[in-house]
């Protein structure tokens, strides 16, 4: 605990300059106040930072929704794509130049939904793509409907009566497809968010980031929550529990919280190494 | 100089070849009869050359791959067929607003919905143009004979990349599968294109430019940071609301097309100059009637054949002619009247149109043609 405390000093007392990384001229964002969005953006350029990523070789893409617009803001090589696609498209980028590094921001509708099928299959090529999904369990940009993250009886603009659809568990469901570095993070715990996208981008080989952010706008307002704070307090904060101190806590003490952390860490060989050891050795011999 | 080779190829095995030749060097792709053999050859001949192949999880996936493909830089090209063609359309209209250059093949089965995988049609042809949602430019040409595959995948990979925009080849399921002689040309002999590239300063880049029509387009990765988005945009590539700045942007992008139609217009016209009626057809109906024309003119009758290549944009100019000094166009095609709606726009009343509809997964045939034409003497 005391680590965390002093660690949360020391970057507080050196400013991180955003402005290198963002388009300070497109701004203001288009979130709505309390989104947790604008925090996750700020991780994100911070690990890029401390990666020490060049801006030139980042191609950062993105599908349809709120958290699909974050490419618009940041100074790199920015696509934002069709609903859905965007994992497709980085995939393309990605074989085609790997010595770029190529990250995908995408909202928990876009990657699990409309492009759960290419979310499955990138994780299974374990392609060297970082993939940051923000869940927020809502389609915010068309108002507030249910997403495949919005907990059961739930309220959206598409389930007044209460969600029957049980939710996904992203992490497992990427686990399961193949990727080799499975994380969650919240917007509330912003520093500990900074070193799992840090370690994500860090990793070779298809990396997803679940980050639990909250929209009080839409899921907030239909559910209740008194205001964003309240939201990040009782979801995120409370919600959650890291995966090392969880190891040590009772299972009563667990129930019905999310893991967060990086839960799930392996080497396998990356595809577009594979695809370069198939030209060079196979394709090359066949004349 | 090289010596010459001639090889025995399958229709979609010179497709294959054109794209090589034309230095494409990504595909994406996915499965479909009758397309296949266009991805397992360019998954054998790709890796050999540098280039990257990969096959998606879906029809969608194949082209975004493409399209992520182009957009690093890389000459791209996916294929497929009908239903494929289908769930490739919101990609294809992303292609055209972000002017991203691609190939697209669409080998025509029958249709609608699962239709007739085998069986060839010509049935795709508005969907070429009208696929999908909005107004949009489209190219589309539409070889006759495998060689002429080979050679409009090259034409396709020019077009795309000179005016940044997708680019269709359409040929039905016969010339897919059948097999003609092909002379594997040697470098020098056709024309390569590739895309302008920027050579300002990174600073000053903008990937619509609207200092030119068609603005120069840098890869990702290259030092030239930008942004690209399917939402309506400015000459930045940033989203705009301006309705001033959209309709500009909507205007242009048909605009570079429009003003070039003469360039990418190709039409092969046979015996035209006296003809009486004209038959307007292409792929493998076009062999057909070639055939029924000679037939006509042994028996008397003042038949020709106009044949287009480039299907979209439409052949407006030589139907309007050729409308003002014969009888009547047969138009014979694998569908229930696509391309004759087209023709009767461009005749303008001037002369009888007449469709010849074929939708039961056979060619039409000579005879076919020689006995409508002859019911317009």
């Amino acid at each position: 605990m005391s680590t965390t405390v002093a660690e949360k000093k020391e970057k507080i007392s050196v400013p991180f300059d955003y402005n290198k990384y963002l388009r300070p001229n497109k701004l203001p964002h288009i979130w709505c106040p309390g989104c947790g969005h604008g925090i996750v953006l700020k991780a994100m350029l911070r690990a890029i930072d401390k990666a020490g990523l060049d801006k030139n070789n980042i191609a950062l893409v993105s599908g349809i929704g709120c958290s699909s617009r974050t490419p618009g803001y940041v100074d790199f090589n920015t696509l934002h794509t069709l609903h859905g696609r965007a994992l497709p498209f980085a995939t393309g980028i990605k074989l085609a130049k790997p010595e770029m590094n190529v990250m995908v921001v995408t909202g928990d509708g876009d990657a699990l939904a409309i492009g759960g099928n290419h979310f499955i299959h990138a994780c299974r090529r374990n392609i060297d793509i970082t993939v940051l999904v923000f869940t927020n369990a809502t389609y915010g940009m068309t108002g507030g409907q249910y997403s495949p993250t919005t907990p059961l009886d739930s309220i959206a603009t598409t389930s007044r009566y209460g969600n029957i659809e049980p939710p996904f568990d992203t992490c497992e469901m990427a686990k399961a497809s193949g990727a080799t570095f499975v994380a969650r993070g919240t917007a509330y715990h912003t520093i500990e968010l900074e070193k799992t996208i840090h370690e994500a981008i860090m990793h070779k080989g298809t990396s997803v980031v679940d980050i639990i952010d909250a929209c009080p706008t839409y899921y907030g307002r239909a559910n209740k929550f008194k205001s964003a704070t309240q939201m990040m307090e009782e979801i995120e904060k409370d919600g959650t529990v890291n995966v090392k101190q969880a190891a040590n806590l009772p299972p009563e003490k667990l129930a019905g919280k999310m893991l967060r952390g990086v839960l799930y860490k392996v080497e396998r060989p990356e595809y577009c190494e594979k695809y370069d050891i198939l030209i060079k050795e196979k394709a090359s011999a066949k004349k | 100089m090289a010596e010459k080779k001639k090889k025995l190829l399958q229709g979609n095995e010179a497709c294959v070849e054109g794209a090589i030749y034309a230095g494409c060097r990504f595909y994406g792709g996915y499965p479909i009869t009758p397309s296949t053999e266009i991805a397992e050859g360019m998954s054998v001949r790709l890796p050999k050359l540098g280039g990257k192949f990969i096959q998606m999880e879906d029809e969608i996936g194949g082209i975004a791959a493409a399209l992520g493909g182009s957009l690093a830089g890389l000459k791209s090209m996916t294929a497929t067929s009908g239903p494929g063609f289908s769930l490739k359309q919101e990609c294809i209209g992303y292609a055209c607003l972000a002017e991203i250059p691609l190939v697209i093949v669409d080998v025509m089965r029958g249709g609608p919905s699962t239709g007739y995988p085998t069986g060839p049609s010509q049935s795709d042809i508005m969907q070429a143009k009208w696929g999908t949602h909005g107004d949009h430019p489209a190219i589309a040409l539409t070889p006759s004979t495998v060689p002429e595959i080979l050679s409009e995948t090259i034409r396709a990979f020019n077009l795309a990349e000179q005016f940044r925009t997708p680019v269709m080849v359409l040929y039905d399921e016969i010339l897919g599968h059948m097999r003609e002689p092909v002379t594997i040309p040697n470098p020098g002999d056709f024309l390569v294109e590739d895309r302008a590239r920027p050579d300002c300063k990174p600073e000053e880049y903008h990937p619509y430019d609207d200092r030119f029509l068609i603005a120069p387009l840098a890869p990702f990765g290259s030092g030239y940071r930008f942004h690209v988005t399917g939402l309506n945009h400015k000459q930045d590539g940033f989203p705009t609301n301006d309705s001033k700045m959209i309709r500009e942007n909507n205007e242009r992008i048909m605009r570079k097309v429009h003003i070039n139609r003469e360039s990418i217009w190709q039409n092969e016209e046979v015996m035209l100059d006296d003809a009486e009626v004209v038959i307007f057809t292409i792929g493998s109906t076009a062999r057909s009637a070639r055939f029924a024309v000679n037939e006509l003119r042994k028996s008397g009758v003042k038949a020709g054949l106009l044949r287009p290549l480039t299907i979209w944009p439409f052949p407006d100019k030589a139907v309007g002619e050729i409308s003002s000094r014969v009888k009547a166009i047969i138009v014979p095609e694998m569908n229930l009247g696509q391309m004759t709606l087209e023709v009767e726009r461009c005749a303008r009343g001037r002369c009888a149109v007449e469709g010849l509809f074929r939708v039961d997964g056979e060619p039409i045939t000579p005879s076919q043609i020689f006995h409508e034409v002859r019911k317009y003497l």
